[in-house]
C-alpha cells in the first residue's frame, strides 16, 4: 500500500486531469455530439424509411382490396343489367305476341263481319233479282198464256231451268 | 561462463527494443558478472516508473541513452523549467534559479548545492525536501499523445459523417460499431434510455482513452500510463464526481434512510453506504491500475526468464508463453477499459434511478 501511493505523482496526476477533461469537452463538442446525432438521425431514418414502406405496403394492399371490391361490384351490376335486358327482350316478345294475337283476332273478327255483311248484301240483292226476274218471268208467262197455252208452259218450264243457276 | 555473461547484455538489447520503455539510469554496471535476476528486476521496477525523458531505449548497459529530453516544470519559491536533460540521467544535480536538484528513485528532490547528496533515513526514503513537480514526464507525453490522436481520429470520424450523408468513412466504419457498443450495451443498459445522453461524452472518452493508453503500454515505445495511480486516481475520481453530482433524491436516500428496513438496521447501513460511495471509485482505481501493472510485471518476468533459463527448451517455452500472455494482454487492455466504463455507468444509473417501484 505504501508502494502504492509513493508511486503517486501529484505532477502526473494534474496533467492527466487537465488533459483528460479537455479531451472530454473538446470530443463532446467536435466528436462524439455530431456522430451521435448522425447516428440518431439515421436510425430515425431507417425506421421511418421502413414504417414508410409498411405503410404503402398496407395502402397497397387497400388498394388492392377495393380494386377486388369494385370489380366484383361491377360483375355483379353487369349480371344485373344482363338479366333485365334479357327479361326485358322476354317482356317484349310476350307483349308483342299478346298484340299480334289481338290485332289478328281483330282482323279475322272484321273480316268474319265483312263477309257477314257481304252475305247479306248478296242474299238481299239475290231476293230483290229473284223478285224481279219473278215478276219478268211473271209478266213473260202471263203474256204467252194470253197467246199459247202450251208455249206458256215451255216458256215457264224453259225460264224456271235459268232461275234454277242463280 | 565468461562467454554466457557477455551474450547476455547484447540479448537484454534485443528486449529493452521490443518492451522496455525506458532504462534504468543508475544501475551501476559492474564487469565481474553482475546478478542477472537483479538486473531484470531492476529493469521490470524501471519500466514501471514514470521518467523524466523520452527514452526508447539504453545501450552498452544503460549508459548510453536513445531518446530526448523531456520539460521539468517545478514549483519550488516560483516557477521553474529547465531540460531534463541537466539531470544526465540521474548522474548529476541540476541547477535552475539558484536550487538544485537530483533525482533518486526516479523522483526529483532539492539538495543543498551542486554536490549535494540524497540524505536517506533508516527505511531508504529520501529526506530531503521535494518540490511541487508539474514536469511534463514520460507519461505526461503519452497521454498528450493520446489525447493528440483520439482527437484527430474522432473529429474526422465527425467530419466524414458530414461529408457522406450520415455514413461513416475511413476508420469511422471501424469505430463506429465501437462508438454504439458502448451506448447500447453499455451506457443505455446501465443508465435508461431516458438519461444515459448526458453521460455519453464521458463514458465514450474513458473507454477509448484507457483502451488506447493500455494498447500503447503493450508498444515497444510505449510505456504503461494506467499503471500509475495518479491517473487511475483521476479517472475514478471523476465516475465518483459525476456520480455524486448526479445522484437524486432516491439516491441520496438509499444511502443515508434505507427504505425497507427498520430504523437500528437504517442507522448501521448509513455509514456502511456512504463508505460504499467511496469504495466503489476507490475499487475502480485499484482494479484497473493492479491488472495493467500485475499484466506487465507478469509479461515482462516471462521475457526476463528467458535469459535466465539460456537454453533451448526453457526459453523458447518462456518465448511460447511470453506470446501467449502478449495476447492476453491485449486482451486485458480492451477489457480492463470495458470494465471502468460499464462500471461508472452502472454507477451513473444507480445515481439517477427511479425507484418507482418502492
Amino acid at each position: 500500500m505504501e508502494e502504492l501511493f509513493g508511486g503517486f505523482s501529484l505532477g502526473l496526476f494534474f496533467w492527466q486531469a487537465v488533459l483528460f477533461l479537455a479531451l472530454v469537452f473538446l470530443l463532446r463538442k467536435f466528436a462524439w455530439k455530431p456522430i451521435l446525432d448522425s447516428v440518431n438521425n439515421r436510425e430515425e431514418g431507417i425506421k421511418n424509411a421502413l414504417e414508410a414502406a409498411e405503410n404503402a405496403k398496407k395502402e397497397m394492399e387497400n388498394l388492392q382490396a377495393d380494386n377486388q371490391k369494385l370489380l366484383k361490384e361491377a360483375r355483379a351490376e353487369r349480371e344485373e343489367m344482363l338479366k333485365e335486358a334479357r327479361d326485358i327482350k322476354n317482356k317484349m316478345i310476350e307483349d308483342a305476341k299478346g298484340e299480334a294475337q289481338d290485332q289478328a283476332n281483330k282482323m279475322i273478327k272484321q273480316a268474319q263481319d265483312a263477309i257477314e255483311s257481304e252475305k247479306k248484301a248478296a242474299m238481299a240483292e239475290l231476293k230483290s233479282q229473284v223478285a224481279g226476274i219473278s215478276l219478268d218471268i211473271a209478266e213473260k208467262v202471263v203474256r204467252q198464256e194470253l197467246s199459247n197455252k202450251d208455249k206458256q208452259l215451255k216458256l215457264v218450264e224453259s225460264m224456271l231451268g235459268e232461275a234454277k243457276l242463280n | 561462463m565468461r562467454k554466457k555473461i557477455a551474450f547476455k547484455p547484447v540479448t537484454l538489447l534485443l528486449l529493452l527494443i521490443t518492451f522496455i520503455s525506458f532504462a534504468k539510469e543508475d544501475v551501476k554496471h559492474e564487469e565481474s558478472g553482475s546478478d542477472l535476476k537483479t538486473e531484470i528486476k531492476e529493469y521490470i521496477q524501471h519500466h514501471l516508473l514514470d521518467s523524466y525523458d523520452f527514452n526508447l531505449f539504453s545501450y552498452d548497459n544503460g549508459e548510453k541513452h536513445f531518446g530526448f529530453p523531456l520539460p521539468v516544470i517545478l514549483w519550488d519559491n516560483g516557477l521553474k523549467v529547465f531540460s531534463s536533460s541537466k539531470f544526465h540521467h540521474g548522474e548529476t544535480v541540476a541547477e535552475a534559479g539558484g536550487s538544485y536538484y537530483k533525482l533518486h528513485h526516479g523522483k526529483i528532490y532539492k539538495v543543498d548545492g551542486p554536490n549535494g547528496e540524497i540524505i536517506e533515513d533508516d527505511h531508504h526514503h529520501a529526506t530531503n525536501q521535494k518540490p511541487l513537480d508539474f514536469s511534463i514526464t514520460k507519461n505526461v507525453v503519452l497521454i498528450a499523445m493520446v489525447f493528440a490522436i483520439m482527437f484527430f481520429m474522432f473529429s474526422r470520424m465527425a467530419k466524414s459523417y458530414k461529408k457522406n450523408n450520415g455514413m461513416p468513412k475511413g476508420t469511422g466504419r471501424f469505430l463506429e460499431p465501437i462508438v454504439l457498443y458502448v451506448r447500447d450495451e453499455i451506457a443505455i443498459p446501465n443508465i435508461g434510455e431516458k438519461k444515459y445522453k448526458k453521460y455519453m461524452s464521458y463514458l465514450l472518452t474513458v473507454f477509448f482513452f484507457v483502451w488506447i493508453v493500455n494498447l500503447f503500454g503493450l508498444t515497444p515505445i510505449g510505456m504503461n500510463v494506467t499503471n500509475n495511480i495518479a491517473v487511475t486516481l483521476c479517472l475514478a475520481l471523476i465516475t465518483y464526481l459525476i456520480t455524486t453530482f448526479s445522484g437524486n433524491k432516491n439516491y441520496w436516500k438509499h444511502i443515508f434512510w434505507m427504505p425497507g428496513v427498520p430504523v437500528p438496521m437504517k442507522i448501521i447501513l448509513a455509514p456502511i453506504e456512504l463508505l460504499g460511495t467511496i469504495i466503489k471509485p476507490f475499487a475502480l482505481m485499484i482494479r484497473l491500475y493492479a491488472n495493467i501493472t500485475a499484466g506487465h510485471v507478469v509479461l515482462m518476468s516471462i521475457i526476463g526468464m528467458m535469459f535466465i533459463f539460456n537454453n533451448w527448451l526453457g526459453s523458447s517455452l518462456s518465448f511460447l508463453l511470453a506470446f501467449v500472455l502478449g495476447i492476453l494482454e491485449l486482451l486485458v487492455a480492451a477489457l480492463q477499459a470495458y470494465i471502468f466504463t460499464v462500471l461508472s455507468a452502472l454507477y451513473f444509473g444507480m445515481a439517477v434511478e427511479d425507484h418507482d417501484h418502492h
